[in-house]
């Protein structure tokens, strides 16, 4: 009997149901879930009395994938974790990978980096928000902010070639500079940036229908958040003021001034707001960085990671085998493992690296938020209606990519 | 100079370790598997490292013990991260699980178990998360080929 050989797909964490109480499974093909994820919920009425969450629909092997590629060609591989914010996914990889190899990254590249990682946050939380609230029914609101999201992927594309997955860091550095002409019209977006999520808060804020299906629903407290390991949003809605930026700063972190926007009930609405402020704080800084761009090189001058000149690599031998050397085997990072997070636009995105001495990884593994979040999100489930699924899990942002690798 | 939170953890995981070093700006805790949940207690509850980031494993074929289980470790008010590593042979590959100290273990050892096929005793839930039901072999392992094919699973009856 097959059956029996293979149980069934899916055994919810619970035995049967309570008396009366039903069992549904909500997925992994729901259209309301933005992402392919299943929930198993006992449900006493309306209300979800246990839930068990499940993903990995969207696994395809990125870490064991990764073993079989060099340091530099596994990049494509790295922007398709957090397809929303590829650009963090990179700069994060690149930064672990230098860090074992100890190079240090041009002024020009390190700030350049941090406004392109700000830039992104901005457009991963706008597709949280948009998301979230045009499942409440706010269509509206949801065609401000993906408009000016889309701004900013074309934008963005105008540097790195793409507008989603960008593959636009190297170990050492950047594809290449920006663009003539990029830093005006990046100014012109933020100004519009600022005018529509002004008439979002018009719109969302006050909103009775709004606030009615966020305000105390999907609580967490602090103590619980730290329990099952939440970072980023979802923790500082808590009111736990705690931002790697802030706390372990990186790239050029340390000399922009920002804040750190907390919440203070864990509810959908907190995690809203604190999102909507973390992006008015990241406009802050990307106008900080603009003006403190330097000139000069974005890649260092490193034989070990950096591609030589083309023009030399068809005039001299050294470059020529250099370039060689580099695209067949890939740099030679030094034997050892390495652990580096950066504060990515869900929470502390880290990487664990081992390295053999070879130019192929002997482990990549990712620390994602999403996946962390999946693990406690029951607790944010239960003891809320069927249908506050959908605004609490929207709420946590989860991005398949990097949930499931 | 190391950070005073990491060296409150050399000094109160000393007597549980077998070696801690500073390595990329975290300190390394290596540990035989049995000292494990009163190292990481100690870890949480003297040294106030309340978030555990991940649990995960790496093979090593040629060496015996074959795999290093790794946990990493971050203190939200002291901001210092802990990696702690232990051995487990192959025969058989079996931790305790930290899932009476931290929620989150759950999940990370569920992934953790999927991909390295190392057992958590005392996790009640190691059901697959990433893989699925009927999955043969534990796709990180080094002897795993990439390009396996797995066996269908049937449908099941509408």
């Amino acid at each position: 009997m097959d059956a029996l050989k293979y149980p069934n797909p899916v055994r919810p964490v619970f035995g049967p149901a309570a008396d009366g109480n039903v069992i549904v499974s909500f997925g992994p093909s729901h259209p309301a879930t933005h992402g392919t994820l299943q929930v198993i919920a006992e449900l006493d009425g309306e209300r979800v009395r246990r839930a068990d969450v499940h993903c990995g629909y969207l696994h395809r092997g990125f870490e064991k994938e990764c073993e079989s590629h060099t340091w530099h060609t596994l990049l494509p591989y790295v922007n398709r974790l957090n397809y929303c914010s590829a650009l963090i996914n990179d700069f994060a990889y690149c930064d672990a990978v230098e860090r074992l190899m100890g190079v240090e990254i041009t002024p020009r590249c390190r700030y350049l980096r941090t406004l392109l990682a700000e830039y992104s946050r901005i457009a991963d939380h706008l597709t949280c928000i948009a998301a979230s609230l045009m499942e409440l029914g706010a269509m509206t609101a949801f065609l401000y902010l993906v408009m000016i999201r889309d701004y900013i992927y074309e934008h963005l594309a105008d540097v790195t070639g793409a507008r989603v997955t960008y593959t636009y860091g190297r170990i050492g550095g950047l594809v290449r500079d920006l663009p003539e002409g990029w830093l005006a019209r990046l100014e012109v977006i933020l100004d519009q940036y600022e005018d529509f999520t002004g008439r979002v808060h018009k719109l969302v804020d006050r909103n009775r229908i709004f606030i009615d299906r966020t305000r105390n629903v999907g609580v967490i407290s602090t103590a619980e958040a730290l329990h099952w390991g939440f970072t980023g949003p979802v923790l500082r809605s808590t009111g736990a003021a705690r931002d790697l930026r802030k706390d372990t700063p990186y790239l050029a972190y340390a000399e922009l001034d920002f804040e750190v926007p907390v919440g203070i009930n864990g509810d959908n609405y907190d995690r809203y707001y604190v999102r909507m402020r973390e992006m008015d704080e990241s406009v802050h800084m990307i106008r900080q960085l603009i003006d403190l761009l330097p000139d000069g090189p974005i890649n260092v001058d490193d034989r070990r990671c950096t591609l030589p000149e083309k023009a030399l690599v068809y005039t001299e031998i050294e470059s020529l085998i250099n370039h060689f050397k580099l695209i067949m085997e890939g740099p030679q990072v030094p034997a050892g493992d390495i652990y580096v997070a950066h504060e990515a636009a869900n929470g502390e995105l880290g990487f664990y690296l081992v390295s053999t001495g070879s130019g192929t990884p002997w482990k990549v593994h990712v620390r994602a938020p999403s996946f962390v979040h999946m693990g406690g999100l029951h607790r944010m489930l239960e003891g809320y209606q069927l249908a506050d699924i959908i605004p609490t899990f929207g709420s946590v942002n989860m991005i398949g990519g990097e949930c499931d690798r | 100079m190391q950070h005073p939170a990491l060296e409150q953890v050399a000094i109160r995981l000393a007597p549980f370790a077998t070696s801690i070093t500073p390595s990329h700006g975290l300190l390394v805790v290596e540990l035989e598997p049995d000292a494990l949940l009163a190292a990481v207690s100690s870890l949480r509850d003297d040294c106030g490292f309340d978030l555990l980031l991940d649990v995960t494993a790496v093979d090593w074929p040629q060496r015996t013990p074959r795999f290093d289980v790794v946990w990493h470790f971050y203190s939200s008010t002291a901001f210092q991260r802990v990696r702690v590593r232990t051995r487990v042979p192959a025969e058989e590959p079996a931790v305790d699980s930290l899932v009476s100290l931290y929620g989150s273990a759950g999940f990370a050892e569920r992934e953790c178990h999927d991909m390295y096929g190392v057992d958590f005793r005392g996790n009640p839930d190691l059901r697959p998360i990433l893989l699925y039901e009927g999955f043969v072999g534990h796709p990180l392992r080094k002897d795993y080929p990439k390009d396996r094919h797995q066996p269908l699973i049937p449908l099941r009856d509408p």
